[in-house]
């Protein structure tokens, strides 16, 4: 027995997990993401000549709670047809015994990556907006994503936006295990925290869409406490009053005071990126007048001083 | 000291640790479950103490002999807290303390007693250090996790070779060791392929066949090593990324 070198040991390490691909069409070509339950592989569909990605369950024949979720993974994506939402190609169980499933191979940057970036203010709610229609497709066939972070969506290079990792979604008629906690905190809703994920609705959705407004209007991480998160985003005193009554009903602590799912806060980001009124914030008058004023600014401005001239002319000639 | 022939990587997570089963009461099982863990640790710890202690061969030997044997008899590992830290760092710091007591005791220094203890092979292993540049890193717990996880590999490795060279199966298990331990510049499946004359998937097939022997065989190693189950857990997800149940 030799001794073996820090790269044997490293080398070792990475071909030990190498998912076994062998009765496969599928050539195995790197791995491109990692997860607690998963991970995701660059690969060459042989028969159709083409790249996909591969994601292949963490747990070698050891874990059928974490296959399961690769099965309902790939069943919930063959189910939602969307241009917001990754085609599934095939599914199935690896020689090794790991569940996987192939989908089409998207290039992109990550939601994380562009809160960080120089986007402006319209773009980040224009791809929140497209992340809310996807949910809410998802929300009219009663799949919850249960899990949505910046980390779960993908902005591709033309633009279009994904909805990825679907792998504890919750489908009609499932049923999880109870106390399971199930989410990512921050962006967990407070029924989810309490281990109450079988519960969570399409409002919980709802919760964890307002804590990503929340990432991508003051590029920080929203806090785990429902209530501390929707505070301090209403003490953003820069940005519009109509904006942060968005984020503060979709961040409400009770479901039954958020919007009832993805659908509706989509068509109030809409009405706010078009500068009218939101469901979330009734305008008083004064407000309406403000904004009203401020959407005409040319044209009353135009007014304003036609009418100045006008009065400046009739002093003038007494 | 001969390779163990435990086989299949799946247990019932109900299994008693060989920690639980050396605080057992009775010798025999105490005696049983002392064995994988000088197994599993004994190369490590010359290497520590090697490397980190700066001992000569001959002491560092003596060294891990009277650590290994003052274990047994002062029953030092039934002290571990699976609450306060992992079974290594927790082995790890008593071996600090053995060589330090030992630093101001040399008289103390004693082989053997009633323990447990194979031969132990030390000129093996300290032709395997010489083989590699000695690096100490600065932080000790990673200098002992490193050589622990090297012997862990090593074991595991040479295990599946014999499994492969005692069931006529040596020419998959040195394909695997050509192309996955001592990979060639642009060596490609299509390559091998061609000079053994067989088909790519064939190629992938047998790779990925040894890899599953040899994750088999390392997670069992890795677990007899753990001191609760949830330790090899979490050992076998920042070694590997794999999920075990």
């Amino acid at each position: 027995m030799t001794a073996l070198s820090d790269a044997s040991v490293r080398r070792l390490a990475e071909v030990a997990n190498l998912p076994d691909l062998s009765e496969t069409r599928y050539t195995l070509l790197e791995e491109i993401g990692r997860g607690g339950m998963a991970a995701v592989y660059r690969a060459r569909d042989e028969t159709l000549g083409r790249e996909v990605a591969i994601k292949v369950s963490s747990a070698p024949g050891e874990r059928e709670d974490l296959d399961a979720r690769m099965r309902t993974e790939a069943a919930v994506l063959a189910a939602l047809e969307h241009p917001g939402i990754v085609p599934v190609h095939d599914a199935g169980i690896l020689p090794d015994g790991r569940a996987f499933y192939v989908m089409k191979r998207v290039r992109g940057t990550l939601l994380r990556e562009v809160a960080r970036g120089a986007a402006g203010l319209d773009e980040r709610l224009r791809i929140l907006e497209r992340v809310c229609e996807t949910m809410a497709f998802a929300h009219a066939r009663g799949i919850v994503h249960r899990d949505l972070k910046p980390e779960n969506v993908m902005v591709g290079g033309f633009g279009e936006v994904l909805v990825i990792d679907w792998g504890v979604a919750r489908v009609p008629g499932a049923v999880d295990e109870p106390g399971a906690v199930l989410g990512t905190p921050g962006y967990m809703a407070p029924e989810q925290a309490a281990g109450r994920s079988g519960d969570a609705t399409e409002r919980a959705d709802v919760y964890a869409l307002g804590a990503i407004l929340s990432t991508l209007v003051t590029a920080t991480e929203p806090p785990a406490d429902p209530g501390v998160a929707r505070a301090a985003l209403l003490a953003e005193r820069e940005l519009p009053r109509r904006l942060r009554a968005i984020g503060a009903k979709a961040l409400a602590a009770d479901p039954i005071d958020r919007y009832a799912d993805a659908g509706e806060m989509a068509a109030d980001l809409a009405r706010f990126r078009a500068g009218n009124p939101v469901a979330a914030h009734p305008e008083s008058w004064l407000e309406r007048t403000g904004r009203s004023v401020w959407a005409y600014r040319a044209a009353v401005g135009l007014v304003l001083a036609y009418l100045v001239m006008r009065i400046v002319v009739a002093w003038v000639t007494g | 000291m001969g390779s163990r022939t435990t086989t299949g990587s799946t247990f019932p997570p109900t299994r008693l640790t060989v920690l639980e089963r050396i605080r057992s009461e009775e010798p025999d099982e105490r005696r049983r479950a002392f064995g994988p863990l000088v197994e599993g640790y004994w190369k490590p710890i010359y290497a520590y103490l090697r490397i980190r202690w700066r001992l000569p061969p001959e002491e560092a030997r003596d060294a891990t002999q009277s650590f290994l044997a003052a274990a047994w008899e002062k029953r030092w590992l039934e002290r571990y807290d699976p609450g306060r830290a992992r079974f290594r760092t927790f082995l790890r710091t008593c071996v600090d303390r053995h060589a330090m007591n030992l630093g101001q005791a040399a008289k103390r220094l004693k082989r053997g007693g009633g323990a447990a203890i194979v031969g132990l092979d030390f000129e093996t292993a300290e032709g395997e250090i010489r083989e590699r540049p000695i690096q100490d890193p600065v932080d000790q717990d990673e200098l002992f996790r490193r050589e622990w996880i090297r012997d862990l590999f090593s074991r595991s490795l040479e295990e599946v070779r014999l499994e492969h060279v005692t069931t006529g199966q040596a020419g998959r298990f040195a394909l695997f060791e050509r192309y996955d331990l001592g990979p060639e510049e642009g060596l490609s499946y299509a390559d091998l392929a061609a000079e053994l004359g067989i088909t790519v998937s064939q190629v992938t097939g047998r790779l990925a066949a040894v890899r599953r022997a040899f994750r088999a065989r390392a997670l069992d190693n890795l677990r007899e090593a753990c001191g609760t189950h949830d330790e090899y857990r979490v050992e076998a997800r920042e070694i590997f990324g794999i999920e075990v149940a």
